[in-house]
């Protein structure tokens, strides 16, 4: 059954039909009895003090229903957005974690800050009433940059925040680190800029939310990564409602990315805003509003040092980093430059001694928070530019400098001194694949030919590892987590033998109905036809956390395993009844329950049937029905590892950067469906390459968002990108029972180096050693001028 | 408020419009066909793409008023008696689709470059997708389905005759 069907089967979509015939249900789509439409009025400000807010012109306008103010939210006992990470500085106090209104109370912090919800009948009238509220704003002195926010004197974001400094962490061992550096036979240097990210899923957020007054019963539709978390941080502290009373749905959800794992705002103001007006209250982002509303990703500035011995070997690594938490700290914003950043650090090398110190930076802009990588893309990116410039400055093959610090294949489980213990790996092997899949013996050849035509071809390569599944939630609430990071599942066997799954996992484009559903094929020797997955929605599915940092397969389906694991011990006593054996007899493969030794056996179906209709059954000892739910918290996190090699060309004459080969291996252990894993990598390399070459949010120094719409914010098209080469060599996960190890965000964190190692490699004949994220034309033109002696 | 006649998917429909409303407003709001979506607000994701009068139209771009009288083709409309266009079935054997928010407007996009032409070359077909935007699949799965479609439909030309 397995190999047409169940792990490593390439199968279809189960879900694709109904997006490919549009009936995809999405949470705009959802049109509710008695609807009604909330607009936000947002901050033009970076930062201003409100004067005062009339709303008499808007109230009295067409259609309108309420026209509500962050008073208003204070006076009724609305809870502030929560922060669910809390960090510890280095003397062991607690971060500075100002208050989150959910509309300004008193000033504006950022463009786009919300400050007054508009509800009215239909989308264009509570859109024209948004216009006639009266605003009257002293504008204050605004800091949107990272360097101008840390530096002495800046406007403070928070008067509670002396210096904008939100928290000053540290990680590793500075004296271990100095000593390492005290012996170097070469220190390597390099100031590194993670360029702002907007995560853009092309569904922009939206929430509905609807108040049952009979039932005194919230249910919220929007678009989220996590129902679960949503309903829990509502009911404990914005709404503050028992969570009987409060269902959250996350139907179809258009792409997430990251942007949609937080409890924003909008989601507690449409719930509340309906139990005002008595009707559905439906909210849904435009995509400028988008760009001023959801969390925001990387935004790191980096000091690095890597110190060698004369060999090449890696003996200590130095970082400082400035980390923009924007004006608020979203969800999970205290932990991405921390602990999914810096424990990465030692990426797949022997780095004895590692110290990171990294202060997060409060500034005049939107929160920041995780996108797809989250921390990790920013410690890769750092590392394998380093890596890159060390085998420069000491004439040392960069492939060769790689494998000289890899982890050795037969040292796993391997501690790094950043805190993470790496279960297995193969870097060797994936370096490999990946070489030779783009076939780096020949580069010299293709590089001559593109110099024919004009063009400076560029090989670049990253070793990357990341860290996903994030857990066990003993450790992490050690580290500060408010959240267990544990999975969950029920699978309902039906009394003809299908099987219904209920996941606490969520799938927005990562196509759990089709994957969970070939475990259950795996597992229970069930056709996948008879399977269905059920996600997204409080009142079906157990309590679950959802989907992120590529958790759902390592951790949501290691709850599935568990789960299916009780539903075939029940049925080995059933069919021990049912054959007449004693329970140990019984095997259980292939879907059929088996006495060891004979031909004897039960169909999964039969006992299945035999459960739901117990007449001839062991009513003593087991009990009637078929259905178990599992809780799975996993003992390390996965590391999923590899390499991406990219080929560009560079035009110089107009610093057009065209990314012309990719070819990647990545060890992301054991692959449940092919054509999804690759479709997954895929993703993220567009991902990657976009954050590489195209994608900013650009602040002007007022505050101001110069790249908040699609207009100016480049995001990667087809025509930017070619087919990619994918391969896969699996070291199947130590530690969870299906070997997984994840694949969502492996493109976003290995490329990124690869495509500007590429770029410098096309760029180092005219004596360009350095370019910053996104190596736009005007930049790599600007630098190939510098480096001539142009200077213009 | 105005009254306009059109045929959406083959059906006639009188809709009272105001003169401001979207294309995109009266399909998803006003007629319920919420299969075509909006992704941003300058036209530049595609989401929104029908057919009216077979061209591939961007319906944020486009005021229903100006569709008076034409046919208009949503994703609704594209397959026919329940048999997926090439393009939606080579879309779902490709993997040509994630989160499935986009796919609607690049099926719909990409079915009128394989009418206008009906063997493009991987270039063309990059070329001709610029106006869509896709987040989840890097495009590679989308390009080989457009291919794979057109594969498809050459073969059943051939396959039946003429």
């Amino acid at each position: 059954m397995s190999g047409r069907e169940g792990i490593g089967a390439a199968v279809e979509r189960k879900e694709d039909r109904r997006f490919l015939v549009g009936k995809g249900r999405y949470t705009d789509d959802l049109q509710l009895p008695g609807q009604s439409f909330g607009v936000f009025v947002r901050s033009p400000h970076a930062h201003a003090a409100i004067r005062s807010i009339g709303v008499e012109r808007a109230a009295g306008a067409p259609g309108v229903l309420a026209v509500l103010t962050g008073e208003q939210v204070a006076a009724d006992g609305l809870g502030t957005i929560p922060c669910g990470w809390q960090i510890k500085n280095k003397d062991g106090s607690v971060m500075v974690e100002p208050p989150h209104p959910a509309l300004a109370l008193g000033k504006v912090r950022h463009v786009g800050d919300p400050v007054v919800l508009v509800v009215a009948e239909a989308r264009a009238q509570a859109r024209e009433a948004a216009q006639l509220v009266e605003v009257e704003y002293e504008p204050l002195p605004a800091v949107s940059h990272l360097g101008a926010a840390a530096a002495a004197g800046a406007p403070l974001v928070w008067d509670e925040a002396p210096g904008n400094v939100c928290f000053d962490w540290h990680l590793g061992d500075a004296a271990a680190v100095d000593a390492a550096f005290a012996r170097a036979a070469r220190v390597v240097r390099l100031d590194l800029v993670n360029n702002r990210v907007a995560p853009n899923a092309i569904e922009p957020r939206a929430a509905n939310g609807h108040y049952d007054a009979v039932e005194d019963r919230y249910t919220l539709y929007t678009t989220s990564q996590n129902p679960h978390l949503t309903r829990l941080l509502l009911g404990a502290f914005t709404l503050k409602v028992p969570e009987h009373r409060l269902r959250v749905v996350a139907p179809d959800v258009g792409g997430g990315f990251g942007s949609k794992i937080f409890h924003y705002a909008e989601e507690l103001l449409v719930l509340w805003a309906s139990r005002r007006v008595g009707r559905p209250v439906k909210w849904t982002a435009e995509r400028s509003e988008a760009f001023l509303s959801d969390a925001h990703g990387r935004d790191h500035l980096s000091h690095a040092e890597l110190a060698l011995d004369a060999g090449g070997k890696f003996l200590g690594l130095r970082v400082r980093t400035l980390a923009n938490m924007g004006a608020y700290l979203s969800t999970f914003a205290p932990a991405i430059p921390t602990y999914l950043y810096a424990t990465l650090l030692s990426g797949p090398y022997v780095i004895p001694a590692i110290y990171a110190e990294v202060q997060a930076i409060f500034s005049h802009t939107v929160p920041v928070d995780a996108v797809r990588g989250a921390g990790r893309p920013e410690a890769s990116y750092l590392l394998e530019r380093l890596v890159d410039r060390a085998a420069r400055e000491m004439g040392i093959d960069r492939v060769e400098l790689r494998r000289r610090n890899f982890v050795p294949t037969d040292a796993f489980p391997y501690q790094t001194p950043v805190a993470l213990q790496y279960d297995t790996g193969d870097y060797h092997a994936t370096l490999d694949l990946a070489l030779g899949a783009i076939d780096y013996e020949r580069f010299a050849e293709r590089r001559a030919a593109s110099e024919a035509r004009g063009k400076l071809r560029g090989f670049g390569v990253s070793t990357y590892i990341e860290a996903c599944g994030i857990a066990p939630s003993a450790l992490v609430g050690a580290l500060g987590a408010r959240a267990g990071l544990y999975e969950s599942a029920t699978v309902r066997v039906n009394p003809t033998g299908s099987v219904t799954v209920f996941t606490g996992s969520h799938s927005h484009g990562q196509g759990h109905e089709t994957t969970f559903a070939q475990l259950v094929v795996e597992k229970l020797g069930v056709p996948l036809a008879q399977v269905e997955v059920v996600h997204g929605d409080t009142d079906r599915i157990p309590f679950g956390m959802g989907t992120y940092g590529s958790r759902s397969a390592a951790v949501g389906g290691s709850a599935l395993y568990k789960a299916m694991d009780k539903i075939v011990e029940k049925g080995r006593k059933i069919a021990a009844h049912l054959l007449e054996a004693s329970v140990a007899d019984v095997e259980f493969a292939d879907g059929k329950f088996r006495v060891a030794g004979t031909d004897r056996e039960k169909g999964f179906g039969e006992v299945a049937f035999a459960a739901y209709v117990p007449h001839n059954y062991p009513i003593e000892t087991v009990e009637p029905g078929l259905e178990e739910s599992a809780f799975y918290d996993p003992k390390n996190f996965t590391f999923p590892a590899g390499c991406h090699a990219v080929e560009v060309e560079v035009d110089p004459e107009t610093g057009v950067v065209q990314v012309v080969e990719a070819a990647i291996a990545d060890d992301v252990g054991v692959v449940i469906n092919p054509m999804i894993v690759d479709g997954q990598a895929h993703g993220g390399l567009a991902h990657g390459i976009g954050q590489a070459l195209y994608e900013e949010c650009v602040y002007d120094s007022d505050g101001q968002l110069a790249s908040g719409s699609f207009m100016s914010y480049c995001m990667p098209r087809a025509a930017d990108l070619p087919m990619f080469r994918t391969g896969n060599h699996a070291t199947p996960c130590t530690h969870n029972p299906i070997g997984v190890k994840g694949v969502g965000e492996v493109g976003a964190i290995g490329v990124p180096p690869a495509v500007i190692n590429a770029v410098l490699d096309a760029l180092a004949p005219l004596g360009v050693t350095h370019i910053d994220m996104p190596a736009t034309p005007e930049k790599v033109w600007r630098a190939v001028r510098a480096a001539q002696g142009g200077g213009r | 408020m105005t009254t306009i006649a059109l045929r959406v998917n083959g059906q006639p429909q009188a809709v009272e419009v105001e003169p401001r409303t979207l294309l995109v407003e009266l399909l998803r709001e006003r007629l319920r066909l919420t299969g075509t979506h909006v992704g941003c607000d300058t036209s530049q994701c595609g989401a929104c793409t029908v057919w009216v009068e077979g061209k591939s139209v961007k319906s944020c771009t486009m005021l229903a008023v100006e569709a008076e009288g034409a046919e208009v083709t949503t994703i609704e409309g594209l397959a026919s008696n329940g048999r997926l266009h090439p393009v939606q079935a080579a879309f779902q054997a490709c993997h040509g689709l994630q989160c499935g928010f986009c796919t609607p407007g690049m099926v719909m996009s990409a079915a009128e470059l394989l009418v206008r032409n009906p063997r493009p070359e991987e270039a063309e077909v990059r070329h001709w997708l610029e106006g869509n935007l896709c987040r989840c699949t890097g495009y590679h799965n989308i390009v080989r389905a457009v291919l794979a479609a057109a594969d498809a439909s050459a073969g059943e030309r051939q396959g039946g005759g003429r």
